[in-house]
């Protein structure tokens, strides 16, 4: 019992990179329309930058916490500036394909001067050591990240469901050229999300860079498990996004306790199970 | 594409056939370079290894004897059906002579199967599985570096005799884990020690937490990480976050590279004992070939024992090749020719190739330094003990290979 107790806390620490990154993808589809495969070679960056912090500037953790995801997100800005942007109004495969590709070759640079093994990031001093809970171990860093991307979490959720930016933000969504006639720049509304998308997904690189080598392809591996979250939550669905982020991650922490050889497929044949059942995702609505 | 695959086939059977009627004399070579280029294991062999390839090519100064040695990569991304795939290829289409390299258990034994059915040569390097040159040895292979049981008996062995009698196991879910699992509970249960328990996890996992939590509920007091490249280094970076070392336990990394301890950092990763039959930094010549190589490669690290491995299986191979005259073109009697002329290179000094096609040298038993004792970049082992080559790799006596009953 007690070692299910574990399982179900190291579970929802996975969970908030999975919460974390799938609303960033949620808020890029539900705002931009666009399937943004390049999710996963953002949150590389995200970690690659703070790396860069240490290493070049000496600039520790907790500024990596705040630069990292400007710098990235500023990367991003330009990426829909001068080339998503002229997708916009197409089918979304094409810009699946188009992110998926800058994906490769975001990936193939930093492989290429990097190598694959990765680089190592300490964990803050401050967020050394772990207390004992009784039934398990657990490391002060992993709880801290649980309640960081929790706060996050939120505070996105709320600043797009509850505020008057926010309720722009989803008007221009629904009807772009009615919000411009109310003196609204539209463009820049869109490369903003976009942004904001792009540094979340940076800021759980940030997160994970103590946790995880800081390497070319963490991203490539996490992002189609990231997917099927958003597959499941709902897409476009910011708070669906957020919940089913942090359950699937108990789910797959179960999974690797009571049958470790499934714990990479399980998130997959939920989604099956979900896509049969509730074509639309759990919190999704039909078109 | 069933179709085109059948049209390769067939036409490289025709294309074969013809190969064979080729004169002694003939002094044309290409080497495929199969491994990893971009995945999990691409730091551990990947494009250093097809350096290494080329740098064995250059250092034998051949082509100014008249030789035409050519070296081609490729991908096989961890899959053994790609792998299986390409070698069939290059055999078929592109004519080459010789494989080497092929890093990733599943995939280096279903490519022995294709080596042997095309009579090439094969010279594996990156994998780790002891069944290559025992149950499943065959006339046209040599594995050079290292394998599952060299590693067992001298990182397991030493493990057991410092008082590790019970044991837990991380094992990567595929042929590579299940083989260092099987060899290493050997060498734990005859030295009078217990496995208490084990988990295996997929390959290319990134979050260890759960095993990690399993293996610490266990109270072993060795946890054994039966698995390779990224999984071994963020299994060990999780253990430390999860106070495992610190609570007593002892981590054996079974099969550790040096690009993972560059990855882990010192911090993470001193103290660990491991075992491999190459460091730069063990002699003149190992560290003469590891500046060079050094300098040529593109990030600038420094050569693992797979690539130090694909040096001199290349340099072994073409001296062989070069002593008979010219190139046969039949793989069986190259390996039979490269198994009854001694090795000599200046990575794993001399040895020879076993008539089960294993290479032996010694083994090395490493510690990972604490930074206070590095003196720079790279510098990351000391040296604890040397295995000599007949009690590193497995006794004739115990081997199942059918080539030695004869």
């Amino acid at each position: 019992m007690q070692a299910l107790y574990a399982q179900l806390l190291v579970g929802l620490i996975n969970g908030s990179f999975y919460a974390l990154l799938s609303l960033g993808l949620a808020v890029i589809f539900g705002m931009l329309n666009i399937i943004n495969f390049a999710h996963g070679a953002l949150y590389m960056m995200g970690a690659f930058v703070a790396y860069f912090l240490l290493e070049y500037a000496g600039i520790g953790y907790w500024w990596a916490l705040l630069l990292a995801p400007l710098a990235v997100g500023a990367f991003g800005m330009i990426l829909e500036r001068t080339m998503l942007q002229w997708l916009s109004g197409l089918d979304h495969l094409y810009g699946l394909l188009l992110t998926f590709g800058m994906a490769l070759v975001i990936q193939g640079l930093f492989q290429n001067y990097f190598g694959s093994s990765g680089l190592p990031y300490a964990i803050p001093d401050q967020l050394r050591g772990g207390v004992n809970l009784g039934f398990m171990f657990l490391p002060i860093y992993r709880g801290w990240v649980v309640i960081f991307s929790l706060v996050i979490c939120l505070l996105t959720w709320y600043l797009i469901e509850r505020t008057r930016l926010g309720a722009y933000l989803r008007a221009a969504t629904e009807n772009p050229t009615l919000v411009r006639a109310f003196g609204i720049n539209v463009p820049r509304m869109i490369t903003l999300t976009y942004g904001l998308g792009v540094g979340l997904a940076a800021l759980a690189g940030v997160l994970s860079a103590p946790i995880n080598q800081v390497r070319p392809l963490m991203g490539a591996d996490l992002i189609i498990v990231v997917f099927a979250v958003v597959v499941i939550g709902g897409m476009g669905s910011i708070m669906g996004s957020i919940i089913t982020g942090f359950a699937l991650g108990i789910v797959e922490g179960l999974t690797k306790y009571f049958y470790p050889e499934a714990s990479n497929t399980v998130v997959f044949v939920l989604m099956v199970l979900v896509l049969l059942v509730k074509p639309t995702g759990l919190t999704g609505r039909a078109n | 594409m069933k179709k085109l695959i059948t049209a390769l086939v067939l036409g490289g059977a025709v294309c074969f056939a013809g190969g064979g009627t080729a004169s002694a004399q003939d002094k044309t070579v290409k080497i495929g370079v199969l491994n990893d280029q971009s995945g999990l294991y691409a730091d551990i062999g990947g494009p250093g290894s097809v350096l290494a390839a080329q740098m064995a090519v250059e250092d034998t100064g051949f082509k100014a004897k008249g030789w035409t040695i050519d070296v081609i990569a490729g991908d096989h991304q961890n899959k053994p059906d790609v792998g299986a795939n390409i070698a069939r290829q290059w055999f078929d289409v592109d004519k080459v002579d010789i494989i080497v390299d092929v890093p990733n258990s599943g995939v280096g034994l279903a490519v022995n199967n294709v080596v042997k059915e095309k009579n090439g040569v094969y010279i594996n390097s990156g994998a780790a599985t002891s069944d290559l040159t025992n149950a499943q040895c065959s006339p046209n292979t040599v594995h050079w570096t290292y394998d599952t049981y060299a590693l067992a008996h001298t990182t397991g062995g030493a493990l057991v005799k410092a008082g590790g009698d019970t044991w837990f196991f991380l094992t990567a879910d595929y042929a590579f884990g299940a083989a260092l699992e099987r060899d290493t509970t050997a060498v734990v249960t005859a030295a009078g020690g217990k496995v208490v328990g084990g988990v295996k996890h997929p390959i290319n996992t990134s979050d260890f937490s759960s095993f990690l939590l399993q293996a610490q509920a266990s109270k072993a007091k060795v946890i054994g990480l039966a698995n390779a490249g990224g999984d071994t280094s963020n299994s060990i970076k999780q253990a430390a976050e999860f106070g495992i070392v610190a609570g007593g336990q002892k981590l054996a990394a079974l099969l550790l590279f040096i690009t993972d301890v560059n990855a882990l950092g010192l911090n993470v990763a001193q103290g660990l004992n491991f075992t491999e039959t190459f460091y730069w930094d063990l002699n003149e010549g190992t560290r003469a070939f590891a500046k060079r190589f050094q300098e040529r490669m593109r990030n600038k690290a420094m050569p693992t024992m797979d690539q130090a491995g694909v040096y001199a299986g290349v340099l072994h191979y073409l001296k062989v090749l070069d002593a008979m005259g010219g190139n046969p073109h039949d793989g069986a009697k190259v390996v039979a020719a490269m198994k009854a002329t001694p090795t000599d290179d200046p990575l794993f000094g001399k040895g020879e190739i076993r008539g089960d096609g294993r290479k032996m040298h010694p083994a090395y038993l490493f510690e990972v330094k604490k930074p206070s004792e590095s003196k720079g970049p790279w510098d990351y082992y000391k040296l604890i003990a040397t295995v000599p080559a007949d009690q590193a790799f497995t006794p004739l006596a115990d081997s199942k290979c059918p080539l030695l009953k004869k």
